[in-house]
Protein backbone atom coordinates (compact mmCIF):
# COMPACT_ATOMS: atom_id res chain seq x y z
CA UNK A 1 0.00 0.00 0.00
CA UNK A 2 1.31 3.39 -0.89
CA UNK A 3 1.36 5.54 2.38
CA UNK A 4 0.09 9.10 1.69
CA UNK A 5 -3.40 9.70 0.69
CA UNK A 6 -3.94 13.36 -0.74
CA UNK A 7 -7.61 14.86 -0.14
CA UNK A 8 -9.73 17.18 -2.15
CA UNK A 9 -12.71 18.66 -0.30
CA UNK A 10 -15.09 21.38 -0.34
CA UNK A 11 -12.93 23.46 1.63
CA UNK A 12 -9.18 22.78 1.54
CA UNK A 13 -6.52 20.41 0.79
CA UNK A 14 -5.60 17.71 2.90
CA UNK A 15 -3.03 14.82 3.13
CA UNK A 16 -2.81 12.11 5.20
CA UNK A 17 0.22 9.91 6.00
CA UNK A 18 -0.12 6.15 7.33
CA UNK A 19 2.22 5.32 10.34
CA UNK A 20 1.98 2.88 12.81
CA UNK A 21 -0.92 1.70 11.83
CA UNK A 22 -2.63 4.63 11.85
CA UNK A 23 -3.23 7.88 9.29
CA UNK A 24 -2.08 10.92 10.26
CA UNK A 25 -2.94 14.78 8.95
CA UNK A 26 0.16 16.04 7.50
CA UNK A 27 -0.65 18.96 5.20
CA UNK A 28 -3.80 20.90 5.48
CA UNK A 29 -3.91 23.84 2.75
CA UNK A 30 -5.90 26.01 0.88
CA UNK A 31 -8.42 26.56 3.69
CA UNK A 32 -11.97 27.33 3.04
CA UNK A 33 -11.57 26.92 -0.74
CA UNK A 34 -12.93 24.15 -2.96
CA UNK A 35 -10.03 21.51 -4.23
CA UNK A 36 -11.86 19.95 -7.29
CA UNK A 37 -8.97 17.14 -7.50
CA UNK A 38 -6.12 16.52 -5.19
CA UNK A 39 -3.57 14.84 -7.35
CA UNK A 40 0.16 13.37 -7.26
CA UNK A 41 2.34 13.12 -10.31
CA UNK A 42 3.70 9.89 -9.40
CA UNK A 43 6.82 10.83 -12.23
CA UNK A 44 8.38 13.58 -9.95
CA UNK A 45 6.47 13.50 -6.80
CA UNK A 46 4.34 17.09 -7.29
CA UNK A 47 1.52 17.59 -5.82
CA UNK A 48 -1.32 19.11 -8.01
CA UNK A 49 -4.61 21.64 -6.25
CA UNK A 50 -7.61 22.42 -8.62
CA UNK A 51 -9.07 25.30 -6.51
CA UNK A 52 -12.56 25.90 -7.73
CA UNK A 53 -12.62 29.41 -6.04
CA UNK A 54 -16.45 30.67 -6.01
CA UNK A 55 -15.46 34.55 -6.73
CA UNK A 56 -11.91 34.27 -8.06
CA UNK A 57 -12.30 31.55 -10.55
CA UNK A 58 -10.50 27.74 -11.35
CA UNK A 59 -7.10 28.31 -9.99
CA UNK A 60 -4.26 25.80 -10.46
CA UNK A 61 -1.49 25.23 -8.03
CA UNK A 62 1.38 22.80 -7.51
CA UNK A 63 3.57 21.93 -4.95
CA UNK A 64 7.64 20.56 -5.75
CA UNK A 65 7.72 19.65 -1.22
CA UNK A 66 4.96 17.76 -0.36
CA UNK A 67 2.23 20.84 -0.20
CA UNK A 68 5.23 22.93 2.52
CA UNK A 69 5.06 25.37 -0.62
CA UNK A 70 2.62 26.14 -3.47
CA UNK A 71 3.17 27.78 -6.25
CA UNK A 72 -0.31 29.40 -8.39
CA UNK A 73 0.05 28.17 -12.14
CA UNK A 74 -2.10 30.02 -14.88
CA UNK A 75 -4.89 27.30 -15.05
CA UNK A 76 -5.93 26.23 -18.65
CA UNK A 77 -8.04 28.68 -20.58
CA UNK A 78 -10.02 28.96 -23.61
CA UNK A 79 -8.82 31.49 -25.97
CA UNK A 80 -11.02 34.46 -26.56
CA UNK A 81 -13.38 33.84 -29.11
CA UNK A 82 -14.02 30.17 -28.42
CA UNK A 83 -17.76 29.42 -27.87
CA UNK A 84 -19.31 26.81 -25.71
CA UNK A 85 -22.04 26.90 -28.22
CA UNK A 86 -23.49 29.88 -30.17
CA UNK A 87 -23.64 32.88 -27.80
CA UNK A 88 -22.30 31.21 -25.22
CA UNK A 89 -18.90 32.29 -24.03
CA UNK A 90 -16.34 29.55 -23.41
CA UNK A 91 -14.23 29.45 -20.12
CA UNK A 92 -13.23 26.90 -17.70
CA UNK A 93 -15.61 26.70 -15.25
CA UNK A 94 -13.93 23.47 -12.95
CA UNK A 95 -11.20 21.35 -13.38
CA UNK A 96 -12.50 17.49 -13.30
CA UNK A 97 -9.96 15.44 -14.18
CA UNK A 98 -5.78 15.32 -14.46
CA UNK A 99 -3.39 12.93 -15.28
CA UNK A 100 -0.18 12.31 -16.44
CA UNK A 101 1.23 12.05 -20.17
CA UNK A 102 3.34 8.26 -19.49
CA UNK A 103 6.98 8.08 -18.70
CA UNK A 104 7.58 8.57 -22.37
CA UNK A 105 6.58 12.24 -22.28
CA UNK A 106 7.74 13.08 -18.80
CA UNK A 107 7.28 16.88 -18.96
CA UNK A 108 3.08 16.38 -20.25
CA UNK A 109 0.01 16.61 -18.58
CA UNK A 110 -3.09 16.43 -19.12
CA UNK A 111 -6.57 18.50 -17.47
CA UNK A 112 -10.28 17.44 -18.38
CA UNK A 113 -12.54 20.68 -17.57
CA UNK A 114 -16.04 21.85 -17.69
CA UNK A 115 -17.15 22.93 -20.42
CA UNK A 116 -15.43 20.21 -22.40
CA UNK A 117 -12.49 21.55 -22.78
CA UNK A 118 -9.34 18.98 -22.70
CA UNK A 119 -5.77 20.61 -22.03
CA UNK A 120 -2.38 19.10 -22.67
CA UNK A 121 0.73 20.88 -20.96
CA UNK A 122 4.18 19.98 -22.78
CA UNK A 123 6.25 21.74 -19.52
CA UNK A 124 5.18 20.11 -16.73
CA UNK A 125 1.80 22.52 -16.47
CA UNK A 126 3.50 25.80 -17.02
CA UNK A 127 1.54 26.38 -20.09
CA UNK A 128 -1.69 24.66 -21.09
CA UNK A 129 -3.11 24.24 -24.51
CA UNK A 130 -6.56 22.99 -25.89
CA UNK A 131 -7.09 19.86 -27.55
CA UNK A 132 -8.39 21.30 -30.83
CA UNK A 133 -9.41 18.15 -32.19
CA UNK A 134 -11.91 17.28 -28.96
CA UNK A 135 -12.71 21.11 -29.49
CA UNK A 136 -13.68 20.88 -32.64
CA UNK A 137 -15.39 17.21 -32.71
CA UNK A 138 -18.79 17.30 -34.68
CA UNK A 139 -20.38 15.85 -32.00
CA UNK A 140 -20.05 18.58 -29.27
CA UNK A 141 -22.12 21.12 -30.55
CA UNK A 142 -25.46 18.87 -30.73
CA UNK A 143 -24.17 15.62 -29.28
CA UNK A 144 -23.00 16.64 -25.48
CA UNK A 145 -24.51 18.41 -23.03
CA UNK A 146 -24.52 18.91 -19.07
CA UNK A 147 -25.02 16.19 -16.52
CA UNK A 148 -25.40 17.54 -12.92
CA UNK A 149 -23.41 20.32 -14.32
CA UNK A 150 -24.67 23.38 -16.43
CA UNK A 151 -21.92 22.27 -19.54
CA UNK A 152 -20.73 19.17 -20.59
CA UNK A 153 -17.30 18.33 -18.93
CA UNK A 154 -14.57 15.59 -18.59
CA UNK A 155 -13.70 13.69 -15.68
CA UNK A 156 -11.67 10.86 -16.91
CA UNK A 157 -8.41 10.65 -18.81
CA UNK A 158 -6.45 7.14 -18.70
CA UNK A 159 -3.61 7.30 -20.51
CA UNK A 160 -2.17 4.18 -21.65
CA UNK A 161 0.79 3.08 -19.53
CA UNK A 162 2.40 1.14 -22.40
CA UNK A 163 1.24 3.22 -25.28
CA UNK A 164 1.27 6.81 -23.90
CA UNK A 165 -0.31 8.18 -27.25
CA UNK A 166 -2.98 5.86 -26.46
CA UNK A 167 -5.80 8.38 -24.11
CA UNK A 168 -9.36 7.49 -23.09
CA UNK A 169 -11.53 10.32 -21.82
CA UNK A 170 -14.80 10.17 -20.33
CA UNK A 171 -17.50 13.36 -20.92
CA UNK A 172 -20.81 13.68 -19.18
CA UNK A 173 -22.61 13.69 -21.21
CA UNK A 174 -21.29 12.48 -24.44
CA UNK A 175 -19.32 9.58 -23.66
CA UNK A 176 -16.28 7.76 -24.02
CA UNK A 177 -13.76 8.52 -26.66
CA UNK A 178 -10.34 7.01 -27.77
CA UNK A 179 -6.81 8.49 -29.26
CA UNK A 180 -4.64 6.47 -30.72
CA UNK A 181 -2.38 9.28 -32.10
CA UNK A 182 -2.01 11.16 -28.54
CA UNK A 183 -5.10 13.28 -29.37
CA UNK A 184 -4.39 14.51 -33.03
CA UNK A 185 -8.17 12.21 -33.56
CA UNK A 186 -10.83 11.05 -31.28
CA UNK A 187 -13.03 7.48 -32.01
CA UNK A 188 -16.08 7.59 -30.12
CA UNK A 189 -16.37 4.54 -27.69
CA UNK A 190 -19.82 4.08 -26.96
CA UNK A 191 -21.21 0.85 -28.10
CA UNK A 192 -23.01 -1.23 -25.73
CA UNK A 193 -24.03 1.38 -23.52
CA UNK A 194 -27.65 2.43 -22.55
CA UNK A 195 -28.82 6.21 -22.07
CA UNK A 196 -32.12 5.66 -20.68
CA UNK A 197 -32.72 9.42 -20.39
CA UNK A 198 -32.27 10.22 -23.93
CA UNK A 199 -35.43 10.15 -26.24
CA UNK A 200 -33.34 8.15 -28.69
CA UNK A 201 -31.33 5.36 -26.22
CA UNK A 202 -28.59 4.36 -29.36
CA UNK A 203 -27.44 7.81 -30.30
CA UNK A 204 -24.02 8.40 -30.95
CA UNK A 205 -23.36 10.26 -28.21
CA UNK A 206 -24.80 11.76 -25.08
CA UNK A 207 -24.05 8.72 -22.65
CA UNK A 208 -23.24 9.58 -18.93
CA UNK A 209 -20.12 7.44 -18.06
CA UNK A 210 -20.01 8.31 -13.84
CA UNK A 211 -16.06 7.58 -14.35
CA UNK A 212 -13.76 5.94 -16.38
CA UNK A 213 -11.04 3.33 -15.35
CA UNK A 214 -8.49 0.98 -17.18
CA UNK A 215 -7.71 -1.91 -14.95
CA UNK A 216 -3.91 -1.65 -14.42
CA UNK A 217 -2.88 -4.92 -14.77
CA UNK A 218 -4.47 -5.44 -18.36
CA UNK A 219 -5.31 -1.84 -20.35
CA UNK A 220 -7.41 -3.11 -22.74
CA UNK A 221 -9.93 -4.18 -19.37
CA UNK A 222 -11.58 -0.84 -19.20
CA UNK A 223 -14.58 -0.31 -16.03
CA UNK A 224 -17.25 2.20 -15.64
CA UNK A 225 -19.76 3.66 -13.22
CA UNK A 226 -22.23 5.42 -15.55
CA UNK A 227 -25.94 6.56 -15.04
CA UNK A 228 -27.59 3.57 -16.06
CA UNK A 229 -25.42 0.94 -14.35
CA UNK A 230 -21.89 -0.33 -14.48
CA UNK A 231 -20.18 -1.22 -17.89
CA UNK A 232 -17.04 -3.01 -17.93
CA UNK A 233 -14.95 -3.85 -21.82
CA UNK A 234 -12.26 -6.79 -22.73
CA UNK A 235 -11.47 -4.66 -25.69
CA UNK A 236 -10.34 -1.31 -25.35
CA UNK A 237 -13.81 0.03 -25.42
CA UNK A 238 -15.08 -1.61 -28.69
CA UNK A 239 -17.79 -3.36 -26.69
CA UNK A 240 -19.29 -2.11 -23.13
CA UNK A 241 -20.94 -4.95 -21.65
CA UNK A 242 -23.34 -4.26 -18.55
CA UNK A 243 -21.98 -5.72 -15.55
CA UNK A 244 -24.42 -4.35 -12.61
CA UNK A 245 -26.40 -6.24 -10.24
CA UNK A 246 -29.72 -7.10 -11.21
CA UNK A 247 -31.91 -6.25 -7.77
CA UNK A 248 -28.96 -5.50 -5.82
CA UNK A 249 -26.87 -2.33 -4.77
CA UNK A 250 -24.62 -2.29 -7.04
CA UNK A 251 -25.99 -0.05 -10.20
CA UNK A 252 -26.30 3.46 -9.63
CA UNK A 253 -23.35 5.34 -8.31
CA UNK A 254 -20.06 7.38 -9.39
CA UNK A 255 -17.28 5.70 -8.31
CA UNK A 256 -15.27 2.48 -9.55
CA UNK A 257 -11.62 1.35 -8.16
CA UNK A 258 -9.97 -1.43 -10.35
CA UNK A 259 -7.99 -4.23 -8.26
CA UNK A 260 -3.50 -2.89 -9.25
CA UNK A 261 -3.53 -6.74 -10.26
CA UNK A 262 -6.93 -8.84 -11.20
CA UNK A 263 -8.60 -6.78 -13.96
CA UNK A 264 -11.79 -8.99 -12.93
CA UNK A 265 -12.04 -7.65 -9.53
CA UNK A 266 -13.29 -4.06 -8.88
CA UNK A 267 -15.72 -1.97 -6.28
CA UNK A 268 -18.15 0.37 -6.92
CA UNK A 269 -19.71 2.95 -4.08
CA UNK A 270 -23.78 2.25 -4.58
CA UNK A 271 -26.49 5.23 -4.34
CA UNK A 272 -30.15 5.64 -4.86
CA UNK A 273 -30.17 6.97 -8.27
CA UNK A 274 -31.00 8.87 -9.73
CA UNK A 275 -32.99 11.80 -8.49
CA UNK A 276 -31.76 11.16 -4.35
CA UNK A 277 -27.93 10.28 -4.63
CA UNK A 278 -28.05 8.98 -0.78
CA UNK A 279 -26.85 5.78 0.70
CA UNK A 280 -29.37 2.97 -0.34
CA UNK A 281 -31.66 2.66 2.66
CA UNK A 282 -29.37 4.69 5.37
CA UNK A 283 -27.07 2.02 4.62
CA UNK A 284 -24.10 2.48 3.44
CA UNK A 285 -22.27 0.22 1.80
CA UNK A 286 -18.93 -0.77 -0.85
CA UNK A 287 -19.46 -3.74 -3.12
CA UNK A 288 -16.81 -5.90 -4.54
CA UNK A 289 -16.79 -7.87 -7.52
CA UNK A 290 -14.00 -11.04 -8.16
CA UNK A 291 -15.52 -12.31 -11.42
CA UNK A 292 -15.81 -9.19 -13.78
CA UNK A 293 -19.19 -8.19 -12.60
CA UNK A 294 -20.64 -11.55 -12.42
CA UNK A 295 -21.45 -11.45 -9.01
CA UNK A 296 -21.22 -8.44 -6.41
CA UNK A 297 -21.05 -8.53 -2.87
CA UNK A 298 -21.81 -5.96 -0.12
CA UNK A 299 -19.18 -5.19 1.96
CA UNK A 300 -20.34 -3.47 4.84
CA UNK A 301 -18.57 -4.16 8.35
CA UNK A 302 -17.51 -1.00 10.20
CA UNK A 303 -20.27 1.69 7.80
CA UNK A 304 -22.66 3.09 9.34
CA UNK A 305 -25.51 0.96 8.49
CA UNK A 306 -28.47 3.48 9.57
CA UNK A 307 -29.52 7.25 8.91
CA UNK A 308 -26.91 7.67 6.19
CA UNK A 309 -26.96 10.31 3.81
CA UNK A 310 -23.25 9.78 2.59
CA UNK A 311 -22.65 9.71 -1.02
CA UNK A 312 -19.44 8.88 -2.81
CA UNK A 313 -18.27 11.63 -5.71
CA UNK A 314 -16.72 9.70 -8.96
CA UNK A 315 -12.62 10.46 -7.53
CA UNK A 316 -13.64 9.78 -4.30
CA UNK A 317 -12.62 5.90 -4.34
CA UNK A 318 -9.47 4.59 -4.73
CA UNK A 319 -7.21 0.69 -4.06
CA UNK A 320 -3.81 0.42 -3.26
CA UNK A 321 -2.81 -3.18 -2.94
CA UNK A 322 -5.03 -4.35 -0.78
CA UNK A 323 -6.06 -0.68 0.82
CA UNK A 324 -9.40 1.21 0.25
CA UNK A 325 -9.79 4.80 1.28
CA UNK A 326 -12.90 6.35 0.22
CA UNK A 327 -14.46 9.94 1.21
CA UNK A 328 -18.25 11.00 1.39
CA UNK A 329 -20.03 13.76 0.51
CA UNK A 330 -21.07 14.48 4.62
CA UNK A 331 -17.45 14.30 5.34
CA UNK A 332 -16.23 11.17 6.27
CA UNK A 333 -13.59 9.25 5.21
CA UNK A 334 -13.11 5.55 5.64
CA UNK A 335 -10.58 3.03 5.33
CA UNK A 336 -9.95 -0.43 4.67
CA UNK A 337 -6.51 -2.88 4.52
CA UNK A 338 -8.14 -5.85 3.50
CA UNK A 339 -9.97 -5.41 0.08
CA UNK A 340 -12.93 -3.94 1.94
CA UNK A 341 -14.00 -6.45 4.07
CA UNK A 342 -13.87 -4.38 7.23
CA UNK A 343 -13.82 -0.43 6.98
CA UNK A 344 -12.47 1.91 9.77
CA UNK A 345 -13.21 5.75 10.39
CA UNK A 346 -10.16 7.87 9.80
CA UNK A 347 -12.31 11.11 10.28
CA UNK A 348 -15.78 11.95 10.59
CA UNK A 349 -15.21 15.74 10.52
CA UNK A 350 -14.01 16.66 6.88
CA UNK A 351 -15.67 18.60 4.74
CA UNK A 352 -17.71 17.37 2.02
CA UNK A 353 -14.89 14.63 -0.07
CA UNK A 354 -14.10 15.55 -3.91
CA UNK A 355 -11.42 13.27 -4.59
CA UNK A 356 -8.66 10.82 -3.09
CA UNK A 357 -5.55 9.47 -4.48
CA UNK A 358 -2.67 7.12 -2.69
CA UNK A 359 0.89 8.10 -3.41
CA UNK A 360 4.38 7.18 -2.75
CA UNK B 1 13.87 79.23 2.38
CA UNK B 2 10.12 81.12 2.12
CA UNK B 3 10.06 80.46 -1.73
CA UNK B 4 11.25 76.97 -0.98
CA UNK B 5 8.52 76.76 1.40
CA UNK B 6 6.09 77.87 -0.93
CA UNK B 7 6.98 76.46 -3.57
CA UNK B 8 6.62 73.01 -1.39
CA UNK B 9 2.87 74.11 0.02
CA UNK B 10 2.16 74.69 -4.09
CA UNK B 11 3.84 70.87 -4.64
CA UNK B 12 1.46 69.48 -2.17
CA UNK B 13 -1.63 71.65 -2.97
CA UNK B 14 -1.59 70.58 -6.57
CA UNK B 15 -0.75 66.90 -5.70
CA UNK B 16 -3.34 67.31 -3.60
CA UNK B 17 -5.65 68.60 -6.52
CA UNK B 18 -4.62 65.86 -8.99
CA UNK B 19 -4.91 63.08 -6.52
CA UNK B 20 -8.69 64.34 -6.02
CA UNK B 21 -9.34 64.52 -9.26
CA UNK B 22 -7.77 61.31 -9.99
CA UNK B 23 -10.38 58.07 -10.14
CA UNK B 24 -9.30 56.05 -6.92
CA UNK B 25 -10.22 51.90 -7.13
CA UNK B 26 -10.29 50.16 -3.52
CA UNK B 27 -10.54 46.26 -3.52
CA UNK B 28 -12.03 44.06 -1.30
CA UNK B 29 -10.17 42.87 1.71
CA UNK B 30 -10.64 39.36 0.72
CA UNK B 31 -8.32 39.69 -2.31
CA UNK B 32 -5.51 40.16 0.23
CA UNK B 33 -5.22 36.82 0.39
CA UNK B 34 -3.72 36.41 -2.79
CA UNK B 35 -2.08 39.76 -3.18
CA UNK B 36 -0.71 40.29 0.26
CA UNK B 37 0.51 44.20 -0.76
CA UNK B 38 -2.95 45.14 -2.23
CA UNK B 39 -4.02 48.54 -1.54
CA UNK B 40 -5.81 51.52 -3.06
CA UNK B 41 -5.11 53.03 -6.39
CA UNK B 42 -5.31 55.87 -7.76
CA UNK B 43 -5.93 55.69 -11.71
CA UNK B 44 -5.47 57.73 -14.77
CA UNK B 45 -7.89 55.47 -16.68
CA UNK B 46 -10.95 56.63 -18.20
CA UNK B 47 -13.15 53.18 -18.69
CA UNK B 48 -13.33 49.83 -16.27
CA UNK B 49 -11.17 47.97 -19.03
CA UNK B 50 -8.24 50.49 -19.27
CA UNK B 51 -8.28 50.25 -15.41
CA UNK B 52 -8.30 46.39 -15.26
CA UNK B 53 -4.84 46.83 -17.39
CA UNK B 54 -3.70 49.33 -15.10
CA UNK B 55 -4.16 47.24 -11.96
CA UNK B 56 -2.96 44.12 -13.27
CA UNK B 57 0.61 45.96 -13.93
CA UNK B 58 0.93 46.52 -10.24
CA UNK B 59 -0.03 43.53 -9.13
CA UNK B 60 0.42 40.91 -11.84
CA UNK B 61 -2.12 38.18 -12.39
CA UNK B 62 -5.26 40.20 -10.40
CA UNK B 63 -6.71 40.06 -13.72
CA UNK B 64 -7.56 36.99 -13.68
CA UNK B 65 -9.14 36.96 -10.01
CA UNK B 66 -11.55 39.27 -11.48
CA UNK B 67 -12.13 38.57 -14.91
CA UNK B 68 -12.22 35.29 -16.85
CA UNK B 69 -10.23 34.55 -19.59
CA UNK B 70 -12.82 35.72 -21.87
CA UNK B 71 -12.37 39.22 -19.91
CA UNK B 72 -15.73 39.07 -18.79
CA UNK B 73 -16.41 39.89 -15.40
CA UNK B 74 -16.73 36.80 -13.01
CA UNK B 75 -20.16 36.04 -12.24
CA UNK B 76 -19.54 36.44 -8.42
CA UNK B 77 -17.73 39.79 -8.65
CA UNK B 78 -18.86 43.05 -9.21
CA UNK B 79 -17.46 46.48 -9.66
CA UNK B 80 -19.47 49.47 -8.24
CA UNK B 81 -18.32 53.31 -9.88
CA UNK B 82 -19.53 56.21 -7.46
CA UNK B 83 -22.02 53.84 -5.54
CA UNK B 84 -23.66 52.26 -8.84
CA UNK B 85 -23.24 49.05 -10.08
CA UNK B 86 -21.34 48.56 -13.25
CA UNK B 87 -23.65 47.94 -16.51
CA UNK B 88 -21.47 45.93 -18.88
CA UNK B 89 -19.83 43.04 -17.32
CA UNK B 90 -18.83 41.80 -21.12
CA UNK B 91 -17.13 44.29 -22.24
CA UNK B 92 -16.04 46.35 -19.40
CA UNK B 93 -17.20 49.39 -21.27
CA UNK B 94 -18.43 51.58 -18.23
CA UNK B 95 -16.95 55.01 -18.08
CA UNK B 96 -15.81 56.53 -15.07
CA UNK B 97 -15.40 60.11 -14.40
CA UNK B 98 -11.93 62.23 -12.58
CA UNK B 99 -12.82 61.59 -9.17
CA UNK B 100 -14.71 58.04 -9.38
CA UNK B 101 -14.53 56.08 -6.50
CA UNK B 102 -14.09 52.21 -8.00
CA UNK B 103 -14.75 49.68 -5.92
CA UNK B 104 -14.16 45.70 -6.66
CA UNK B 105 -15.80 43.00 -4.64
CA UNK B 106 -16.76 40.18 -4.39
CA UNK B 107 -20.63 38.88 -3.92
CA UNK B 108 -21.93 37.19 -1.42
CA UNK B 109 -22.73 33.88 -2.50
CA UNK B 110 -22.16 29.89 -1.35
CA UNK B 111 -21.62 28.97 2.25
Amino acid sequence: MKSTVLIGTRKGFIAYEYKNETWELINSSFHGIPVSIAFADERNGTWWAALDHGHWGVKLHRSKDRGKSWEEIVAPAYTEGLEIKPGVKASTKYIWAMAHGGKDYPNRLWIGTDPGGLFKSEDGGDTWQLNESLWNHPTRPNGWFGGGRDNPGIHSIVVDPDDHDRIFIAISCAGVFESKDGGESWIIRNKGMKAEFLPNPDAETGYDPHILVAAPSNHEVLWQQNHCGIYRSVDGGHQWDEVDQKGGPAYFGFAIAVDEKNPDSAWVAPAIGDENRIAIDGALCICRTEDGGKTWKALRNGLPQENSYDLVYRHALAVSGNALIFGTTTGNLFFSNNRGDDWKVISNYLPMVHSVQFVD
Amino acid sequence: MIASEGNFLKFIYFSVVYLYNMPVIRFTKALRRFFPDLRELHSSSESIGQIMDEIDSHFPGITNYILDEQKSLRKHVNIFIDGEMMNDRERLSDPIRMNSEIYIIQALSGG
